[in-house]
């Protein structure tokens, strides 16, 4: 039993959270905290979870320790929670499993999702192709241009992606014309969040759908080395790997927990996705309170990450509460910093890292350098780089 | 009184009904929304309705979208639009003014700055969309202590139970919003719109505006034969974008004298 017992019953982490959405969607998410309620302990629904997560995705993702990273890195010893082996290739199918069960279970034929890089699209097509559901994605005009492999992918799972052009084309922009066609279409649609934001229930349902990911990383560290890291470090853009991983070790001592954010050019020169780490001001957006890049009238500013899974301007609600509450830490890593990281980990351990989880592996490298040969960090390795490469060849003026 | 509760008395007592029409503040360029409020209120407008740009406004359609990013262009946050209206209120102290926006500007300056802020400007009442009436205590009570009015949204999937919860929170009046979906979606069927609106009438004796997908006037003219009061945002904001400075107002002015007359 975890003594942390959060959220309240509104979706409320302290002042973060809730549910700040017009009066046209209340009752769409009456219904879903209803049943989410209905099912998230039900045991047929949860072995139904539990068979897919190991038949279709592969799981348990190992935990493996990167040993000749480690001393080349020099200090504390680096250990990789694999979730690059998922099938899909990243942290997201966790999600999009367990959501798309409850839709299936909740009698909704059609479901939709928002995506930045098309990672959480490519997750959410592929579980409504196995379920036999049809599947709308919505994502911002610039990042189909950029993402077009995953475009594609999505394609041939038999979705349908739409590309959308107000405001700044991007992941944010994507979130807003979900919200629009959920609102429109209430009774036969289900909309499958990809991140632990947005209005209650969702950062909570879907850091339920990706604690799998630490509780099984508690069992195996501890047949592997007989013991908890003393620390745990992930990438934050929304923050759902991050909140996978943490959640489980909110309530186990002398774990630290680092939480890595997009510091893009750098902090200082506010062209950048890291909310928490540069304490930016509260407010509401998406349908939840929580930290937010904005400007002095309230407005949302543009971010900047190379790592479009990390180019969000606000953070899951969860993550606020725990920076607040000191049981998290949040830092910031740069473009460069991150790409470092990458090709180290590629040439040293023959693993292609996301690049969003590459911000996770740089924070790790600075912090292992600082601690005991004896010392455990375990890094999130969400997801896997070939989604990447097109982003990392253009960086070095290779055409492919 | 507040203006508010005067404007739907004295509409009672002539047996009429309101007409809200809907502008962002800003769209096209600030330099027109005073213009524009006071040549809708000549027109035949009993309330305006004043939209308040945000870079995310989730509930809204792609025309009210396309608006805010007009007005956004020139910079018009919060501060200006209460600016808008002290600068409308020099010269017109009866037609009530609602502003209509989302929740993140106005913590941006702070609720109790706000509220003030929005009194001293002539404010008459506040709708957040965002705001449903389970995370605004606060707020309702700062509103409340400037005597500003509270307007909550309605819609086809609020629950009888729901619907007692936000009437207890209201004032001023209730927007029934007479689709699913978000603003200029499509066409509303009247009947059922019909029926919804004698429902909550059962729960509250606050009159009952209805907006959302009133496009034209022989909409307004069905709406107006049941409603208390008619919205209408998206088709004043689709004038607006089709229309060329020297234009602009004369096809407002235009619009309103047309609906004016089909609800009359």
């Amino acid at each position: 039993m975890q003594l942390y017992d959060m959220p309240d019953e509104r979706g409320h982490f302290g002042q973060f959270g809730g549910s700040f959405v017009a009066e046209t969607l209340v009752e769409a998410l009456d219904e879903l905290r209803v049943m989410y309620e209905k099912y998230r302990h039900d045991p047929e629904f949860l072995a139904e979870y539990a068979y897919d997560l190991k038949h279709f995705v592969g799981r348990p993702s190992p935990i493996y320790h990167a040993q000749r990273w480690s001393d080349k890195v020099g200090g504390a010893q680096i250990y990789l929670k694999r979730e690059d082996l998922n099938h899909t290739g990243a942290h997201k199918v966790n999600n999009t499993i367990g959501q798309a069960l409850l839709a299936k279970r909740m009698g909704k034929p059609r479901v939709i999702a928002e995506t930045g890089a098309g990672q959480h699209g490519v997750a959410t097509a592929t579980i409504a192709a196995r379920l036999g559901l049809e599947c709308v994605v919505y994502m911002g005009s610039e990042d189909v241009k950029r993402q077009a492999p995953n475009v594609f992918r999505m394609k041939l799972l038999g979705a349908t992606v739409v590309p959308v052009e107000s405001g700044s084309k991007t992941l944010k922009d994507a979130l807003n014309e979900a919200m629009r066609d959920w609102v429109t279409n209430i009774s036969d649609t289900f909309y499958i969040i990809g991140t632990v934001a947005g209005p209650h229930p969702y950062p909570m349902m879907v850091r339920d759908f990706q604690a799998i990911i630490g509780i099984e990383a508690k069992e195996q560290m501890q047949e592997m080395v007989g013991r908890q890291p003393d620390a745990v470090v992930a990438c934050v853009g929304g923050g759902s790997n991050a909140m996978g991983i943490f959640y489980p070790y909110i309530d186990v001592p002398n774990v630290r927990l680092i939480g890595v954010e997009a510091a893009g050019h750098g902090l200082e020169t506010g062209r950048h996705a890291a909310p928490l780490s540069t304490n930016s001001a509260v407010g509401v957006l998406h349908g939840n309170r929580t930290y937010l890049m904005q400007d002095e009238d309230g407005n949302i500013i543009e971010t900047h990450s190379i790592s479009a899974g990390l180019d969000y301007p606000g953070v899951g609600p969860e993550h606020a509460w725990l920076k607040d509450i000191k049981r998290a830490e949040y830092v910031g890593i740069t473009d460069d910093e991150a790409m470092t990281a990458f090709h180290s980990l590629c040439r040293t351990e023959g693993i292609i890292p996301a690049l969003e989880s590459s911000h996770a592996l740089a924070h790790a490298e600075k912090m292992a350098k600082t601690m005991r040969k004896d010392e455990i960090i375990l890094v999130n390795l969400s997801g896997r780089g070939d989604k990447d490469i097109n982003t990392v060849a253009k960086l070095a003026n290779i055409t492919l | 009184m507040s203006r508010i509760q005067s404007t739907f008395a004295t509409l009672k007592a002539n047996n009429k009904k309101a007409l809200i029409p809907y502008i962002t503040a800003g769209d096209p360029h600030p330099k027109f929304t005073v213009e524009l409020m006071h040549a809708m209120v000549k027109s035949g407008a009993d309330i305006i309705e004043l939209g308040v740009p945000f870079s995310d406004p989730m509930a809204d359609g792609p025309v009210i979208q396309r608006a805010s990013e007009r007005a956004l262009v020139h910079k018009v946050g919060l501060r200006k639009v209460l600016a808008l209206v002290k600068e409308f209120r020099l010269d017109d102290d009866n037609t009530p003014v609602v502003i209509m926006g989302y929740a993140n500007p106005i913590e941006a300056m702070g609720i109790a700055t706000f509220a003030a802020s929005a009194k001293e400007s002539g404010v008459d009442g506040v709708l957040t969309v965002d705001y449903p009436p389970e995370e605004c205590e606060g707020f309702i009570a700062e509103l409340n202590k400037h005597d500003i009015d509270s307007i909550f949204l309605l819609s086809p999937t609020t629950e009888v139970k729901r619907i007692d919860l936000v009437v207890k929170q209201a004032t001023g009046f209730l927007y029934y919003v007479s689709l699913k979906g978000v603003t200029g979606a499509a066409n509303l069927d009247v009947e059922e719109v019909k029926t919804r609106v004698a429902n909550i009438r059962k729960q509250t004796s606050l009159p009952v505006g209805v907006g959302f997908g009133v496009k034209d006037a022989a909409t307004a003219k069905s709406v107006a034969a049941f409603a208390d009061a008619v919205v209408v945002g998206s088709r004043t904001v689709l004038t607006i974008e089709q229309s060329s400075e020297e234009t602009l107002v004369a096809n407002i002015s235009a619009l309103i004298e047309e609906l004016r007359s089909a609800i009359d």
